[in-house]
């Protein structure tokens, strides 16, 4: 279990092509990201909810992955409850802090849109191996292999960032510096160590560079990819599922005369 | 696919930026199928002539070519896929996130057809002997088969010419002649052309049909047949710094032999087991259990065994830098001088006049911008005043040959300097307990040299020197205890490492057991 390896367990949705599930997140984040109103957020989540079902994350899973956004919209909620733009009846008033009708409102609907743009967004990455991302990527959408392949390498270099920063922690209290001091002393060894993990990364990366162009990587021949990535019926389908919450979410709001579109 | 034929004409390159070229007028033919040592003293090129010869040294921005240097006629970068080469770093040669997709790599970008690439994977992954699932992760892997499954990448693609540069140098023993068998069988079946840099001469010895002496002032030294070469330039190659069987590094003498009456333990462990803490995670997983130990001042212990059985983690633990994740680990009173038992709970800058690590990797452990600040470090975290720590600082650099790079950074130092200064920067505040990991890995002849005398010097003046190797060399001159790590140790919790004991008994291993002490102990 790592950042490019994570283990990730036999499902619907983790058969699926991840350039289905990526078009899917992006459909629902970018019809939700057109207005700002509680029905069409709480219309997409409850769509998504279903889908869920699918996932194959365990409870214990889901909840983990999705701290963040159950951490982050509630504060969302609050302080636009507190310090939102005013409208509507006063429920409550003291010094700058103002809660009215409107702010309330606004809160809701804000709370409930990262919710509902969140977690897509952290289901795919959990049901998603990186290399598969990328071949669907290079394969499918036909984004330049080099970009591909190298933004995938690049990432294998972050996930032993890990490692290096502890390495590097180590070495320092061994060399009688890592630790003691106050504040200040503690930042600037923070300071240190970042850069210190800079310096071994470059050259790292410059190594690596220099590994794969010896493999062939980087002349001018069309490559082949090991691994096909297939976009079949089923992951039209998906996609057609996604394009479906946006449209019901968009189509209800309308309806319930709450859509606010945020360009107009 | 045949092998691939090299020819060099005059062929020299200097890195941009750099005075002196890093080669010069070479001159070489090298037939199709044979199989070439290269040798040098470090600086003499040798790492440069592979990397130009698999096409990735860069272009006039990167330096200046002189000459020519082709391979089956043709320049070697137009020649990708022709040549695979392995290289020394096996951390920075893993390009994906698993086995099976890292070997295929090379095959993806030469366009071999899907259906292809997968047989050659199998094929490959059998030849080098890394025997594991296509999508085990990469980062699980150990050093040693981090660098099989380089090997592995670079076999798939079938190259007809293959380059090794210290392709062996982070392997066990045993892996080290499985990973040259594996190139033999491969090289043997496709009838590629083989060149090798390795330090250690006795490894490819006889498998080799011709040995190429690089001269650091330019051109060839000696080439020719393995015996006629070896023999005629063996003893000036080993002067050098090249490791020739015949002429081996001398070992250190000892003054006192270990057991004398001044004689005291400085730490003990008892059931000991020692792993990390995973990302995220609370609680140590194990890596080696039931350990049982007593390090002694004056005494050097081995810590031995395969790739990936824990060695660097137990070193680590020892060295109060990991909190153990089981077990007793206790400083004496004579080590912990008037602080708790628990080294991993002293401060870090306690640790410095009572335990000194030396890390793999020396980069690791840099921190200033030129060697003399870098040795300043410890003396200063002790306030120990100007005035003393500029005389250990000058004793320092004299006595390792640094005194010419005073004022380089410490990352521009070759190899060797690099470990000379990782291991000075330790003896900067004379710690009690000195504990290495691998301290001459990848090193030549004459740096092994120095690094041993240096440190039996150490061990006279009652040091406790504790070292994780590989290295039967090292074992053999300086070692009167070993502690053999097995795999499988500890995960199952059911025996300790055999330990042997004694009068530097390289190599033998007394009967395994459970619960077995060092003989170190005075009695």
């Amino acid at each position: 279990m790592s950042l490019m390896t994570p283990e990730i367990r036999p499902s619907a949705i983790a058969r699926v092509n991840p350039v289905a599930k990526l078009a899917v997140a992006l459909l629902i984040s970018c019809a939700l990201m057109l207005s700002i109103d509680w029905v069409s957020a709480a219309v997409a989540l409850a769509l998504e909810a279903v889908l869920l079902a699918w996932c194959g994350l365990s409870a214990r899973q889901f909840w983990l992955r999705t701290a963040p956004v159950w951490i982050a919209a509630p504060f969302a909620v609050l302080t636009t409850v507190l310090y939102g733009q005013d409208s509507g009846a006063v429920l409550f008033g003291a010094g700058f802090v103002s809660v009215t009708e409107g702010s309330v409102a606004l809160a809701l609907a804000i709370g409930l849109r990262i919710l509902a743009i969140g977690i897509p967004g952290i289901v795919l990455l959990a049901t998603t191996d990186p290399t598969d991302l990328g071949d669907g990527l290079a394969q499918v959408l036909r984004l330049p292999a080099r970009f591909v392949l190298g933004a995938l390498a690049g990432l294998r270099l972050v996930g032993m960032f890990i490692d290096d920063w502890h390495s590097l922690a180590l070495a320092r209290r061994a060399r009688g510096v890592g630790d003691g001091g106050g504040l200040r002393s503690r930042a600037r060894r923070f300071g240190g160590l970042a850069f210190a993990l800079l310096v071994l990364s470059v050259r790292r990366g410059s190594k690596l560079a220099t590994a794969m162009e010896a493999r062939g990587f980087g002349s001018d021949i069309p490559r082949t990819w090991a691994r096909e990535s297939v976009f079949g019926l089923r992951d039209g389908l998906v996609v057609a599922i996604g394009a479906g919450i946006a449209a019901t979410a968009i189509t209800v709001a309308v309806l319930a005369g709450t859509w606010h579109f945020v360009l107009a | 696919m045949t092998g691939a034929r090299v020819t060099a004409s005059g062929w020299g390159w200097r890195h941009a930026g750099r005075s002196r070229p890093a080669v010069s007028g070479l001159d070489l033919d090298i037939r199709p199928g044979e199989r070439v040592l290269v040798l040098g003293p470090s600086g003499a090129g040798k790492s440069t002539l592979m990397h130009a010869l698999a096409g990735v040294l860069g272009d006039d921005e990167d330096g200046d070519e002189t000459g020519e240097l082709l391979v089956d006629g043709r320049r070697p970068s137009a020649s990708r896929g022709r040549v695979g080469l392995v290289l020394q770093d096996p951390d920075s040669q893993v390009v994906l996130a698993r086995v099976g997709d890292d070997v295929a790599f090379g095959c993806e970008n030469l366009a071999v057809p899907r259906a292809e690439i997968w047989p050659r994977v199998g094929q490959a992954l059998a030849d080098v002997g890394l025997d594991l699932p296509l999508r085990h992760p990469t980062s699980a892997l150990s050093g040693g088969q981090k660098q099989r499954l380089a090997l592995a990448g670079v076999l798939a693609m079938r190259p007809g010419l293959v380059l090794l540069d210290e392709p062996t140098a982070n392997l066990d023993p045993e892996g080290v002649v499985e990973v040259r068998d594996a190139v033999l069988r491969s090289v043997e079946a496709s009838g590629a052309t083989l060149i090798v840099i390795e330090h250690r001469v006795a490894v490819w010895q006889h498998v080799v049909d011709r040995v190429i002496v690089l001269d650091p002032a330019g051109g060839i030294l000696a080439d020719g047949p393995t015996d006629l070469v070896l023999s005629a330039e063996g003893e000036r190659l080993a002067a050098a710094g090249v490791w020739i069987p015949r002429f081996p590094p001398a070992p250190p003498e000892r003054k006192h032999p270990s057991g004398t009456s001044a004689a005291e333990a400085l730490l003990r462990a008892e059931g000991l087991s020692v792993g990390r803490v995973p990302f995220a995670r609370k609680r140590a997983v194990a890596v080696a259990g039931d350990l049982d130990l007593t390090l002694v001042s004056g005494t050097a212990t081995a810590i031995t065994g395969p790739n990936g059985t824990g060695k660097s983690t137990l070193a680590l633990t020892l060295a109060g830098l990991l909190t153990p994740a089981g077990g007793h680990l206790a400083a004496t009173d004579a080590l912990a001088a008037g602080l708790g038992p628990a080294p991993h709970r002293w401060r870090s800058r306690d640790l410095l006049e009572r335990i000194g690590t030396v890390f793999q990797d020396p980069e690791h452990q840099f921190l200033a911008g030129t060697v003399r600040n870098e040795l300043a470090i410890g003396p200063r975290a002790l306030g120990l005043g100007d005035a003393v720590s500029a005389e250990r600082v000058d004793a320092l650099l004299h006595r390792l040959r640094l005194d010419h790079l005073a004022d380089a950074n410490p990352f521009t130092l070759s190899g060797g300097e690099k470990r000379r200064l990782s291991v000075a920067t330790v003896l900067a505040t004379r710690p009690r307990l000195l504990v290495l990991d691998e301290p001459t890995f990848g090193q030549d002849s004459r740096t092994w040299a120095e690094l041993v005398r240096l440190l039996a010097e150490l061990l006279d003046d009652g040091t406790a020197v504790l070292a994780v190797t590989h290295d039967e060399q090292f074992v053999a001159a300086l070692a009167d205890a070993r502690l053999t790590l097995a795999p499988g140790d500890a995960i199952g919790g059911v025996s300790t490492g055999s330990v042997s004991s004694a009068g530097a008994s390289a190599g033998s291993v007394s009967p395994a057991g459970p619960r077995r002490r060092t003989g170190t102990e005075p009695s």
